[in-house]
């Protein structure tokens, strides 16, 4: 067992102990080294100012990643290599050539917005297949706000930049895989601090033990959720357990029963694997957060934290997904849906965990489709998403419908009524309203700051609408969307 | 100023004034090296202040115990109203009404209470939560609504202004109608929060380093607070990671909470504020309900309006007053009204103190001229283009505005016209309208709005610049004044202004941070004057060090005054060039003073707001905005798809920072009127105190097809700085043209036979419940 993490910040090799479990990578960097290129400007994951660069070796290739450092707990980094801004200059002083961009092109106005938006920009120059395209570079900086721009000029910063050969790090490729691999020392990581203590299990048995050891603990996987306990919500957490960082849990897999998800999966891991399964639910991920939140929060996560207005719980829900618990030595597995009793309380025992989520393969005939409707199509929390299951039978009768809300209850919520009013019927206008008026059974959305009750309820019925226009043929050509649309062509 | 005016561009050194040159922090801004406030070193010891806020809107403090604050280790001190040493006091009006530190009332839920003063900022926050206060609950009024229910407190005195008699225009108006237009408030949300430190001095001097756009304010604020005289106090700022008027009074009170830490602990103090509490403390744009009422002819064109701008200001007055006047001052927009009445009521309720916001209240005023033309057009049956250009202001007649200035150079018409051409306005609406026909779910529209903004101060003692111009001798120069740069690239344009008259380049001249030592009694670097105002001053200064070395180098090498010239090469004089390190280190042999300061007031400026009557504007900036959105019948979801803007920035003193301002202000503007909502729950708690839950405007919500252009050939009219304008603001209310294309679109729904009427902020609910209103209508 070691006793403290370690990890290299630009060239230089950091071996830290006895500090508070919940210190944040910003507050390490800012107060701690004075390294101040790195900004706060929300310090709960939503403005990107915070943004800095992990990076971590996988097999045998290194995976660039830009964090929200404000929500980044400092042993989340064992085992890293972290870049700040401070990092870009080639060492005779020139700039990245993102930052011979942002200058060229006069992305920076007020400059506060800046660095961030420079480390996002340099780890998307550094995604393989990083496009030219629009959509995708809205994509890439969709956890960047900047009030100044308006955008344009960064756009036209990134897009120079991928014109350009490569950087300084680059040439530091083998370096870092060096580094890296002598600093895997496959043992688990147990750091007192003053404010508490954090465990860093080797393995899913070691993160059993002890997690079964003190089910009092706070389990934290990306830390999207946890950290704003601490930011906001000025928590003090006594123990920590992490989930992000156990190998055997960071497992994407193919099994008899469907799509396994590990614990300690993030959504940005998971986003192909899924989409390839479920091609609306890739649009679906990309709008989960930011590149950021979802290069750090896990797909478990966002189920642990049994919050009724997740994404990922109505999606998987909806597409039949399997919870895999376990407690010690012992598993259970249940629907997803059951998973969520109530408000705040979820099917989990003292010391008992999630292990995996299963997606199984659709059935032939499936129609799939989800939506997400928020006040800003990015990184917003959804307002409603509503997540559809169809299986047509042979003669076009809807054979099995699952449909499943966020944003609608105090849990994600399976649409009972209206799933009995499609069941055995042709995929007919009259069947979409039959289902719009049962629908109002199913759910009594409250109203909040996000939108009304009255708005989530009229969307959600309407959504049944987008959901037969895109599928019916006598309505094919119909426009319906006013983002993510190319990926769902009609079928 | 004539030779300045007349230089040839070939004679201007690259990147001097009136071409382009990328900002002078760029290259800091790109690796992280720019300082701002909390970047700053610490000074040894260095305490952390943080803000107890209330949780009530309106109440008596029963009592506070805060001794488990106090009892936290590491906690320093707790100070409440009675530790202010001077008055607890900073209303930036003087009107008295905004205590520092809540004394014995509190009169909106999030009012600073007390500080906790510590050795780390984490442990302040966590001791902050501890305090126990008991409150004695009181009625509250949250709202425009429920303010004039409860008799209509102002905190201001309201303003009228006319001229004609409107109730006989109206009378005598073939057709009129009225209407009410909500238009919501903004979150200025400039990344870097509020934020200051304070380092005390000897004797009582107070140095503060203050994220603030009125340095001179903050230190009169902290000098009243600490109860010393101002000549203690210097406050300093190098830059701000964004403000657009959130920072011109908001940053008081970080300031002075700093400085009284500072003073009474005898140690540095800091407070940043974290942005929860920011955004739960400080003020915003005022909301506004304006009712109007219109009375025009067949042919589109208005006869007269009479129009009641109410605005949420909060519950105290700030800089309420002004703002609210100004949305008067732009209730005409860009158009003529013969027989005109507004009147304002700028309203007292128990939530944030609105402030100053980037347009200062005459957005609010235009999104309701830009209504009224609507309705008039959706009436009429004609294109609300052909309103537009019908009823601007004309030239020689038809030219005199609400509060009796005369418009110079109305060029709104002109601009309007040849964007409509450009952007092929009329095809892509005919276009538009038959797209609409065969898609049920979603709907597009178009839209193309003007701009006119008045520059100046309306308070015109404001309307001063002084700055401060050292020339080493090495030949490099060191500029100063009194403006402060938050991103908009004035000391950019500051020091080309230097380059050029001087012909050096950018590498020889540079800009200091601003500070009240330097340049005093300046003014908030608002409304849109900084470049106008302080960039007249540094040529001032500029112009007497030159004369000065235009005299000596006369002398010195014996030739008449006329040939020396500042060239890009060197000094020409005579027949030789003289490089300007050689001319200034003989000048300094030659005992000639190399420094100067520098003055400017705006001439010809006046203003009455008793008679409602004057010329408050030195001119008009003008410009025009043509976008195309999108909507969701569904969901009430929209994308903006094309935006044309063409802006009028007189003779642009730097065209890459301008279109920079253009591009800024139109998505911050397109952001207020669509995603950027405030919700304050019933007790008075602002629910949208976060990014979490306040949307601005993301990468993806920029328009698809963004094209900004400058007007070109169009030196200012008057003689302001190398004929430029103004341009921070204006651009700002080219958003006013999103909220007039969504509406477009949603006319759609009762083939384009009724005004939609849509409020702002156009969120996707706002949206589909103003859809659900249209196809009520049509069912009808
Ligand atoms: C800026 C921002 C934007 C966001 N946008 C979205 C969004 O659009 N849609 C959305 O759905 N969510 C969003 N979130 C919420 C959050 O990112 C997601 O819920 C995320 O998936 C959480 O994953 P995590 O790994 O970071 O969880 P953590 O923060 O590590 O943990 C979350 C909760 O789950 C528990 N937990 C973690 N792992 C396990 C486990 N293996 N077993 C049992 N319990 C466990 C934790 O104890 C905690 O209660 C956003 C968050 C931020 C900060
Ligand atoms: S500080 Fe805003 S995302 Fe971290
Ligand atoms: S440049 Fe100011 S926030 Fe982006």
């Amino acid at each position: 067992m070691r006793e403290s993490i370690r990890f290299y910040l630009g060239n230089v090799r950091h071996e830290v102990s006895g500090f508070s479990p919940t210190r944040t990578v910003l507050d390490w960097l800012r107060e701690d080294r004075r390294r101040t290129g790195t900004k706060e400007g929300c310090n709960e994951g939503d403005c990107g100012a915070c943004t800095v660069l992990v990076v971590r070796l996988e097999g045998d290739t290194l995976v660039w990643r830009a964090v929200n450092a404000c929500i980044q707990f400092l042993w989340m980094l064992d085992g890293a290599q972290l870049f700040t801004v401070e990092d870009l200059r080639s060492p005779d002083g020139a700039l990245n050539p993102v930052q011979q961009a942002m200058v060229d092109l006069h992305g920076a106005q007020c400059g506060f917005c800046t660095p961030g938006f420079v480390m996002s920009m340099v780890a998307y120059c550094k995604t393989p297949g990083a496009s030219m395209e629009d959509e995708a570079i809205n994509t890439a900086l969709a956890g960047n706000l900047c009030r100044c721009t308006g955008y344009a000029p960064i756009v036209r910063a990134m897009k120079q930049a991928l014109t350009k050969p490569g950087d300084a790090l680059d040439t530091q490729t083998e370096a870092i895989k060096i580094r890296l691999k002598a600093l895997a020392d496959g043992q688990t990581v147990e750091i007192a601090g003053p404010e508490g203590r954090v465990t860093l299990p080797a393995s899913a048995d070691a993160l059993a033990a002890a997690y079964q050891a003190d089910p009092q603990a706070t389990l934290v996987a990306g830390a999207t959720d946890v950290g704003l306990w601490v930011t906001k919500g000025l928590r003090t957490l006594p123990h920590l357990i992490s989930v992000g960082l156990v190998p055997d849990l960071h497992k994407i897999e193919s099994t008899p029963e469907g799509l396994r998800i590990g614990a300690a999966v993030t959504y940005t891991e998971a986003k192909e694997p899924i989409a390839a399964l479920l091609p609306d639910a890739g649009e679906i991920i990309r709008r989960i957060g930011s590149t950021q939140v979802r290069n750090a929060g896990t797909v478990c996560g966002n189920i642990g934290n049994g919050s009724p207005i997740g994404d990922g719980p109505p999606l998987l829900i909806a597409a039949g997904a399997v919870l895999k618990l376990r407690c010690g030595e012992a598993h259970r597995s249940l629907p997803l849906e059951e998973y969520f009793l109530a408000y705040g309380k979820q099917d989990r025992q003292p010391g008992e965990f999630i292990e995996s989520v299963v997606i199984p393969q659709p059935q032939p005939g499936t129609v799939f489709r989800a939506y997400k409707i928020s006040k800003r199509f990015d990184q917003d929390i959804s307002a409603v998403l509503g997540a559809f299951s169809l299986v047509f039978d042979d003669a076009g009768r809807i054979a099995t419908a699952r449909i499943a809300f966020g944003g609608m209850a105090a849990t994600p919520k399976r649409a009972h009524a209206t799933e009995a009013a499609l069941q055995g019927q042709f995929w007919t206008e009259t069947t979409v309203k039959a289902a719009q008026d049962a629908m109002k059974a199913d759910f009594a959305p409250i109203s909040d700051m996000r939108s009304s009750a009255w708005y989530r309820q009229t969307v959600a019925v309407n959504l049944l609408t987008r959901l037969f226009v895109e599928t019916a043929p006598e309505h094919t050509g119909t426009e319906t969307r006013l983002a993510g649309w190319k990926e769902q062509a009609h079928v | 100023m004539s030779e300045a005016l007349t230089k040839p561009t070939a004679q201007i050194v690259p990147g001097g004034a009136s071409k382009s040159l990328r900002h002078e922090s760029a290259r800091m801004h790109v690796s992280g090296s720019a300082a701002y406030i909390d970047d700053l070193p610490e000074p040894q010891g260095l305490l952390h202040v943080v803000p107890g806020l209330s949780t009530k809107a309106h109440a008596r403090i029963v009592s506070m115990d805060l001794e488990a604050v106090r009892a936290v280790p590491g906690v320093v001190c707790v100070l409440t109203a009675a530790d202010i040493p001077g008055d607890n006091q900073v209303s930036a009006v003087g009107k008295g009404d905004e205590p520092l530190l809540a004394d014995g009332e509190v009169s909106f839920y999030g009012q600073p209470i007390f500080i906790v003063v510590a050795e780390s900022r984490g442990v302040a926050r966590r001791a902050a939560k501890l305090a126990k206060i008991e409150y004695e609950e009181r009625s509250a009024v949250l709202n425009i609504a429920q303010a004039r229910e409860a008799g209509g407190v102002l905190v201001w005195r309201p303003l009228v202004m006319s001229r004609g008699d409107v109730e006989t225009g109206l009378a005598a108006a073939p057709r009129r109608l009225s209407g009410q237009v909500t238009v919501g408030g903004q979150e200025h949300f400039y990344l870097e929060g509020q934020a200051a430190l304070a380092q005390p001095g000897e004797e009582g001097e107070m140095r503060v380093w203050s994220s603030t756009q009125h340095p001179t304010e903050t230190q009169h604020m902290v000098a009243h607070c600490l109860h010393v005289r101002s000549n203690l106090v210097t406050v300093e700022v190098r830059r701000m990671g964004g403000a657009f008027g959130g920072k011109e009074s908001q940053a008081n009170t970080p300031a002075c909470l700093a400085a009284i830490a500072a003073h009474v602990t005898g140690q540095a103090a800091k407070m940043r504020l974290d942005r929860d509490d920011d955004m739960m403390m400080t003020g915003k744009r005022h909301d506004f309900v304006i009712d109007y009422e219109v009375g025009f002819d067949d042919a589109g064109s208005i006869l007269a309006v009479d129009m009641a701008l109410a605005a949420r200001c909060g519950w105290a007055a700030d800089l309420s007053g002004p703002v609210v006047d100004r949305a008067l001052f732009h209730a005409d927009n860009a158009y003529f009204y013969p027989d005109v009445r507004f009147k304002s009521e700028p309203l007292k309720t128990n939530t944030q103190s609105n402030t100053a916001y980037r347009g200062f209240g005459g957005p609010q005023g235009i999104v309701a001229a830009e209504r009224v033309i609507e309705e008039v057009a959706f009436a009429t049956g004609l294109d609300p283009l052909d309103v537009r250009v019908r009823n601007v202001y004309g030239t020689g007649t038809r030219n005199i505005t609400p509060y009796h200035m005369t418009v110079e150079d109305s060029i709104a018409a002109e601009i309007m016209t040849q964007l409509a051409g450009r952007c092929d306005y009329r095809q892509r609406r005919q276009a538009l309208r038959g797209a609409n026909k065969s898609s049920p779910f979603i709907k597009r529209g178009i839209a193309l709005t003007p701009v006119k903004f008045g520059i100046s101060f309306t308070a015109t003692h404001y309307n001063q610049a002084g700055a401060l111009v050292h020339v080493y001798t090495d030949g490099s120069v060191q500029v100063n004044h009194g403006g402060t740069e938050m991103g908009q690239g004035l000391h950019t344009k500051m020091v080309q202004i230097a380059m050029r008259e001087f012909g050096l380049t950018e590498d020889r001249v540079r800009i200091t941070a601003t500070t009240t030592g330097k340049v005093p009694n300046t003014s908030a670097t608002a409304a849109s004057s900084g470049a106008d105002l302080n960039g007249m001053a540094v040529l001032d200064a500029v112009q007497k060090i030159k004369a000065r070395l235009v005299s000596f180098a006369a002398e010195h090498w014996q030739v008449p005054e006329e040939s020396v010239q500042f060239l890009p090469d060197g000094v020409q004089v005579g027949e030789q060039i003289i490089s300007f390190p050689e001319l200034t280190k003989a000048a300094y042999f030659a005992r000639v003073s190399l420094s100067a300061n520098g003055f400017y007031k705006t001439p010809k400026i006046s203003w009455n707001p008793a008679t409602g009557r004057g010329r408050p504007f030195y001119y008009f900036a003008y410009g025009a905005a043509c976008a195309e959105v999108a909507i969701d019948l569904l969901t009430g979801e929209n994308r903006i798809e094309r935006v044309d803007i063409l802006h009028d920035a007189g003779q642009s003193l730097n065209p890459a920072i301008d279109i920079g301002q253009i591009e800024g202000g139109f998505v911050q503007g397109a952001g207020w009127l669509t995603m950027e909502e405030l919700v304050w729950d019933d007790t008075g708690r602002l629910r949208t105190h976060a990014p979490s839950t306040y949307k601005i405007p993301a990468c993806s919500d920029r328009p698809r097809i963004f094209n900004v252009a400058l007007l070109e050939n169009s030196p200012n009219q008057e003689a302001t700085i190398f004929r430029s304008k103004a341009v921070g603001e204006p651009p700002f209310v080219h958003g006013v043209a999103v909220l007039q294309a969504i509406s477009d679109a949603l006319a759609s729904l009762n083939d384009y036979q009724t005004c939609p009427q849509l409020d702002a902020p156009a969120t996707p609910e706002q949206i589909l419940r103003t859809a659900e209103r249209m196809r009520q209508q049509a069912a009808h």
